[in-house]
């Protein structure tokens, strides 16, 4: 236990973290520390640390004088937050009406069985991949559709899907091993 | 007569004026609607879907509405019973039952219950609807309440009064869809939020989802222990409000069947709280007078209510010097119980075993407080509510309504009706007004009556002339409404010397341990209860009280202002500004019981405080109690006045201490040796 308590990296931490809530500051003052922007304030939030973290929902509360429980509120109201950290890529399958009559749960089932994730596991242990399963990407004449990295894969089938994970897999072997 | 606006309830031709929606009028009619989720003095949520009719306007079809979102307008046709509405309503009670975890005759809501209520009403006699399976865990963790998410109806009765009266908002909801619900934040404990366990929450919970804590348990063990003395102080508030429960009228003054009730029992020694709110006007007038005279820190806040304590530790630490150092009169009681009692009594401290009987759930949490500790244990070892000690009455089969009724013991059962008072908003106030004029003038008062600090208005504010001197005063009840003044305080707007805060609306009276069903009516005739308590007491000033006099010069240093009394009746206050602060733990211990010593970090300028944190790891690392001690960064965006930081020990509060930099060996002495001390005495 008291391998933490060493001085450089108390103080490296402790700055380490007000570093990343002044990135909050900067967001509050763009918005002009409005409470009643809230929402605009953890969008922009989220876009710079890809989630909301205890600390970030707390800060914000405190900063603009709201409840931190308002402020928890609103980022579990909305689908769109995740209190969770997220993977390096971000898989989203449709499964609104027009993708789930094509099959879509065919290819969220490969998807988490290649990534041993399931409805309460949304992201791999190794960071590199969250799977989300969402109402309506707005493509339905593309059925199923599969999302990645925000490039749209429409008609997709599972072994499409090993094709993605695979290639995705071995970009990320290639960048390590230069 | 022409100009009245008229419409129809159930084909009967109904008046109104300026209600703020049907729901009024339709009562106001003499129609009780069935509500969850509507309270007056709250803001309209619309959620519980109890309170459908059928409206029909001009010639258009009927429609079902909600009555407490919809306007009276003049002309409309409103039919509150249909069987299209009833079976609406039979079925909105059936899911919420299908939620709900239904163990009625073990909740300590059973008998006051509006869920089994309307349900009742209502004649749902079979729930259609399959049980949710999920059930989650109990909250435990505050010392004042214990929440049930299980019970919770979403009505948000709860988070509304938090918000809304209180300025806090220490629950709300999460989620949504089927997952809402109502937690603190991130789903934790309230025992660990900003909540200042003043049970308002509580108070207005239609169902067993949060309720105070029940203690009466500890109560039971402590009498059946024969080894025990054990003595009871009762709180003003408890005895205008008791009755109720068993069907007294409202406000009637039970004190004399309490007494006789808590004798059956076996309580050794009856005692009334009032004695040491008297003592407290003695305290508390006398420390005014010296602010005054020798130019202490102005206006001063009383300090009789823990709930309001705790929301000016947690949100405006800055004017804690403000405030009376003053003990509550539930802690000098303890203070001066364990003082004088043993010696009285004939008995051990040890075996001596102290109740109080409180209005309050805030009391609760106060009890334990480690500053109120004496000798290892809690100087009021056990804490319970008015409803709480109804129950227990009603438990040992008495029939308290035709009890005869007996005095309080003395000598700590002697009152006035300056102490009396204190359970009604104003009363502080009144009663310390009737001690200071008099002293400040030095002749007798020819009115004791101070009316304008009386009464349900949200500020009362009275400017008097005392001595040729100007005394601005001003009485709140409700922390919202102490926000506001706050507020109006920093931004110079007021000017005042003296304030006297309560956290409930209409002060101690409609506490969270009060029997259920509060309204602002109610809340009125529970204070005339205590003003005719006062006024039937032929001591109305508290400086008339002899008993207390006699104390003072027995056992507390001679008089008010002693070197003894500040040492037993006065306390002192803790920064809690960093609860909600976003922590960072640089350090956990791995001790069972760990202590946070915590630096407030501003992330526009953290150099200081992260050179202090990296020193006290340093610090600490070399100490026997780094195992019991966490360390945290409590990070905020307010400025810190220059040169200086805020550290807090476990509940203390070091002071915002002057530390500027790595090289300032001797500000961090400070710091070091006063945590030093802390561990060391804790």
């Amino acid at each position: 236990m008291s391998d933490t308590l060493e001085k450089q990296g108390t103080v490296e931490k402790t700055k380490e973290m007000a570093g990343q809530l002044a990135v909050v500051n900067e967001i509050l003052e763009r918005n002009g520390n409005d409470p009643s922007r809230l929402i605009p304030i953890l969008q922009q939030a989220q876009e710079a640390f890809k989630y909301l973290s205890k600390e970030v929902i707390s800060y914000v509360a405190t900063s603009l004088g709201l409840p931190v429980t308002r402020v928890y509120g609103v980022a579990t109201f909305y689908a769109y937050f995740s209190l969770e950290p997220k993977g390096k890529h971000i898989i989203r399958i449709c499964d609104g009406t027009a993708c789930h009559v094509k099959k879509s749960h065919g290819l969220l089932d490969r998807l988490n069985e290649r990534l041993g994730l399931n409805s309460d596991k949304l992201t791999t242990d190794d960071m590199m991949f969250t799977l989300e399963q969402v109402c309506c990407l707005g493509a339905c004449g593309l059925a199923p559709v599969m999302v990645v990295d925000e490039v749209v894969h429409g008609r997709s089938t599972p072994d499409h899907v090993d094709e993605v994970i695979n290639k995705i897999l071995e970009d990320e072997k290639n960048a390590a091993a230069q | 007569m022409s100009d009245k606006k008229t419409l129809t309830v159930n084909g009967k031709t109904v008046e109104f004026d300026n209600e703020r929606n049907l729901l009024e009028v339709i009562r106001n009619a003499g129609i009780n609607l069935p509500t969850f989720c509507y309270h007056s003095e709250l803001s309209i949520y619309g959620a519980c879907r109890l309170c459908l009719v059928q409206v029909t306007t001009g010639d258009r079809p009927p429609v079902v509405m909600a009555a407490c979102s919809t306007a009276p307008a003049p002309g409309m046709v409103i039919q509150t019973e249909t069987k299209e509405i009833r079976n609406m309503r039979k079925i909105a009670v059936e899911l919420l039952l299908a939620n709900h975890t239904v163990d009625c005759p073990t909740c300590a809501r059973s008998n006051s219950c509006s869920l089994q209520k309307i349900a009742e009403q209502l004649g749902v006699t079979k729930v259609r609807f399959s049980k949710r399976t999920q059930i989650d865990p109990i909250d435990t963790s505050s010392p004042s309440l214990d929440r049930d998410p299980n019970k919770c109806i979403l009505c948000g009765d709860c988070v509304r009064v938090c918000r809304e009266v209180q300025g806090i908002g220490a629950i709300d909801f999460a989620y949504r869809g089927s997952k809402a619900k109502v937690v603190p934040a991130f789903g934790g404990d309230l025992g660990k939020v900003e909540c200042v366990n003043c049970g308002q929450c509580a108070a207005v919970c239609p169902t067993g989802a949060i309720v105070p804590k029940q203690d009466g348990y500890k109560v039971l063990d402590a009498l059946y222990d024969k080894s025990k003395t054990v003595v009871v102080q009762v709180a003003p508030a408890v005895r205008v409000a008791l009755g109720e429960y068993f069907g007294a009228k409202p406000g009637e003054n039970v004190a004399g069947k309490l007494v006789a009730a808590l004798k059956l029992m076996g309580f050794k020694h009856v005692y009334d709280t009032t004695f040491t709110a008297d003592m407290t006007i003695f305290e508390e007038a006398t420390e005014l007078i010296e602010r005054i005279s020798k130019g202490g820190t102005m206006p001063m806040f009383t300090s009789c209510c823990p709930g309001w304590i705790k929301y000016v530790e947690t949100y405006y630490p800055e004017f804690l010097p403000n405030v009376s150092s003053c003990r509550s009169p539930q802690a000098m009681f303890g203070s001066v119980a364990a003082e004088t009692l043993p010696q009285q009594l004939g008995v051990d401290y040890k075996d001596m075993f102290v109740v109080s009987i409180m209005p309050c759930t805030a009391k609760k949490f106060e009890a334990q407080l480690p500053k109120f500790r004496r000798d290892g244990r809690p100087e009021v070892d056990v804490v319970v509510t008015t409803s709480e000690i109804a129950q227990m009455i009603d438990s040992y089969g008495i029939d308290f309504n035709n009890l005869e009724p007996m005095a309080f013991d003395m000598p700590l059962g002697l009152s006035t009706g300056g102490g009396v008072i204190f359970g009604a908003s104003g009363g502080v106030m009144e009663a310390a007004l009737r001690y200071a004029v008099e002293k400040l003038t030095g002749e007798p008062l020819a009115s004791v009556d101070f009316k304008e600090v009386r009464g349900m208005a949200p500020r009362k504010e009275a400017t008097l002339n005392v001595a040729g001197m100007e005394l601005r005063i001003a009485v709140v009840h409700g922390l919202a409404n102490a926000k506001a003044l706050l507020e109006d305080l920093k931004a110079g707007r007021v000017k005042y010397d003296f304030i006297e805060v309560m956290a409930c609306p209409g002060g101690c009276i409609s506490g969270g341990g009060q029997p259920h069903g509060v309204t602002n009516k109610l809340r009125v005739i529970r204070q005339q209860g205590l003003y005719a308590a006062d006024k039937a007491n032929q001591l109305q000033k508290s400086q008339e009280n002899y008993m207390v006099d006699l104390c003072y010069k027995e056992h507390i240093g001679g008089g008010p202002g002693s070197h003894k009394a500040h040492e037993i009746l006065h306390t002192a206050y803790q920064d809690r500004s960093q609860v909600a602060d976003a922590k960072l733990f640089l350090h956990k211990g791995d001790a069972a019981a760990k202590f946070p010593v915590t630096v407030t970090v501003c992330t526009k300028d953290a150099e200081a405080p992260a050179a202090l944190l990296g020193m006290l790891a340093e610090h600490i690392k070399g100490r026997d109690y780094a195992g019991r001690c966490d360390l945290a960064a409590a990070y905020t965006a307010a400025d810190q006045a220059a040169g200086t930081v805020c550290v807090t020990v476990g509940d203390s509060f070091l002071g915002r201490t002057n530390f500027s930099g790595a090289g300032d060996a001797a500000g961090f002495k400070t710091i070091t040796d006063a945590i030093d001390q802390w561990f060391a005495q804790n």
